[in-house]
């Protein structure tokens, strides 16, 4: 008899593990994950920026305009990293690979499920985010000692939308759905002070882009990046930590009832 | 005497307004091989999966391995093997690595799955094909490999949910043959079924399923004595009229026979006596077939249904 532990709680460590195995053999997609952030870097952050020059900084002051940007694409990196694992992927294995039916064969249950591949779709997407950081402080475009913390608000901001991607995929019917995905990535991404300063909106817009949900990851990785700690970063991070811990909480209830019917 | 591994008591199943199962009462005893026969939407897998603890049941009462599945759900399940009816393999993972994760998803050591996933790969005849990807194998090997994956925890109880449906039969004979060679190691097994074959092959002991009821229960050669009797005389005619003359006949000498547009299936302990009778009776049916009383038959006397529409 092989020794079970049948009393062991199941931890998510397993579902981690499976993806790991699986995507051992897909370097393609990793790499393409890297490349992405890198070219918007080269592109709009030395391109654009040496035709812009500078933009006011966090703290007020003008700053060259690919310093400003850089923190803003490290964040828009680890949104779209997570997301793509968590609606692309979850959905593929949800729906067509009947992956998690497996799982269920096993002691593992929707918990362990939700929370392995959000924790693997993280893990994704800080591996491009650290990749990022580690380029822009080559390229001498981190300001102070704090942007080490990027990283950790990069993985943030990675929980934070891997939840609410992977709630919104339970209610996804197929891979047509999938355009609402982009529809509201896109306009995340270019217009939550990503690429310009939030006081080129006027008021009332601007306000839409502070409660926006990339904007307080943006924010947050700017101000680490420049050393401006202002009180308002705690905030950003109050925001992404309840964001994340909402979708992955609704994702798991939904998981129960569609994978336990 | 010993807990029984599956017990239930009116258990029923609803969806919305559908009843999948509409209160089923079975038992499955240790070491013994159980069936679930029964025609398209008999209510089997919802059974199964009831029983593999991933669907609550709407009503009545269960225990699994003598714990309550909506109590115990992991607990059980780490004891329990579970073949799905469709395919759950994990075609991004190759053939031994669908056995080595399998070991994982039930947190049992490294060396302990590596060993096993090498006994399994050859107890199912699947090493050579070990470093394949799954997409590349037969439909016969991956219901092979999908039984060896039910295996990795060494489960007391094996769930089989139509093992061999869509194979060929050279295919579905090397699944039978693995799942005898379970049944002699003392490995318990429910399995549903729509083939009457398979039953009679595989089950100590069945229930027939029909519309979410049980219609009958026992081991294939009882219901077949108790419902049939031993031989069926299959009578095809060019009409009806000259059908209800041979009913006549036949009904005259006791024997009871399922009436089918131009068809007689008469039940009967002898059947050449029968054909001489209505030989002798002037009465000549088109075509005659005197053959063993199956499941089918069961069937077809209890529900006026033939299994495979
Ligand atoms: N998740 C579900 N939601 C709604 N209805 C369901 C669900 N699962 C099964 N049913 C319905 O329950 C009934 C019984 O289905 P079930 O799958 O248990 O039958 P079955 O005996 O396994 O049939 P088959 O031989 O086709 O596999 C069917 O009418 C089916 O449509
Ligand atoms: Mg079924």
């Amino acid at each position: 008899m092989i020794p079970i532990p049948p009393d062991r709680r199941p931890t998510a460590g397993p579902v981690f593990e499976r993806n790991l195995l699986a995507y051992r053999r897909m370097w393609g997609a990793f790499a393409s994950g890297f490349a992405e952030p890198f070219l918007y870097l080269l592109s709009i952050g030395l391109g654009v920026g040496a035709l812009v020059g500078t933009v006011v900084g966090p703290a007020g002051a003008r700053v060259p305009y690919e310093d400003f940007v850089a923190p803003g694409l490290l964040a828009a990196a680890a949104m779209n990293g997570a997301v793509f694992d968590t609606t692309f992927n979850f959905f593929y294995k949800f729906k067509y690979a009947k992956t998690f039916d497996a799982m269920l064969a096993t002691p593992l249950g929707p918990r362990q499920v939700a929370v392995g591949e959000l924790v693997w779709a993280q893990a994704r997407g800080g591996l491009y985010a650290a990749a990022f950081l580690a380029t822009m402080a080559g390229l001498g475009l981190v300001r102070s000692g704090w942007a080490v913390l990027c990283l950790p608000a990069a993985w943030l901001i990675g929980f934070a939308f891997a939840g609410a991607g992977m709630a919104a995929t339970t209610w996804m019917r197929s891979f047509v759905d999938f355009d609402w995905v982009t529809i509201v990535l896109l306009p995340l991404f270019l217009f939550s002070a990503t690429f310009f300063p939030i006081d080129r909106y006027p008021d009332a817009l601007g306000w839409v882009v502070r409660v926006s949900p990339l904007y307080q990851g943006v924010a947050l990785c700017r101000g680490l990046a420049f050393g401006e700690l202002h009180w308002t970063l705690v905030g950003h991070t109050a925001y992404l930590v309840v964001m994340g811990t909402a979708g992955v909480t609704v994702a798991r209830a939904r998981l129960a009832r569609l994978l336990l019917p | 005497m010993t807990t029984p591994l599956v017990e239930a008591e009116g258990l029923v199943k609803r969806f919305g307004d559908l009843v999948a199962v509409a209160g089923i009462d079975v038992r499955v005893e240790a070491g013994e091989a159980f069936g679930f026969l029964g025609p398209n939407g008999a209510g089997k897998t919802s059974t199964m999966r009831m029983i593999a603890c991933v669907s609550p049941p709407s009503a009545g009462r269960l225990r699994v391995l003598g714990m309550d599945p909506l109590r115990d759900g992991p607990r059980i399940r780490a004891r329990l093997g579970v073949v799905h009816q469709e395919d759950t393999l994990d075609l991004e993972l190759t053939v031994r690595e669908n056995l080595l994760i399998f070991g994982r998803y039930f947190s049992l050591p490294r060396p302990v799955i590596r060993a096993r996933a090498d006994e399994l790969l050859a107890f199912v005849q699947l090493t050579d094909r070990a470093d394949d990807r799954v997409d590349a194998l037969s439909g016969g090997m991956r219901r092979r490999l999908a039984i060896a994956r039910a295996l990795i925890n060494e489960p007391e109880l094996l769930l089989l949910d139509e093992p061999t449906t869509g194979l060929d039969p050279q295919a579905r004979h090397l699944v039978w043959d693995r799942l005898h060679e379970l049944k002699a190691t003392g490995t318990t097994l429910v399995l549903t079924t729509h083939y009457m074959d398979e039953a009679e092959q595989l089950c100590d002991r069945l229930v027939i399923m029909d519309g979410g009821r049980i219609v009958a229960e026992g081991s294939p050669r009882d219901l077949i004595e108790r419902h049939v009797g031993r031989e069926v005389v299959d009578l095809r005619f060019t009409d009806d009229t000259e059908r209800d003359a041979a009913l006549t006949r036949i009904g005259t000498d006791g024997v009871r026979a399922e009436v089918l547009p131009r068809r007689l299936v008469a039940y009967t302990d002898d059947g050449d006596r029968l054909v001489a009778g209505l030989g002798t009776a002037g009465l000549h049916p088109a075509a005659m077939v005197v053959r063993r009383a199956g499941l089918e038959d069961v069937f077809l006397t209890l529900t006026g249904r033939s299994l495979e529409e």
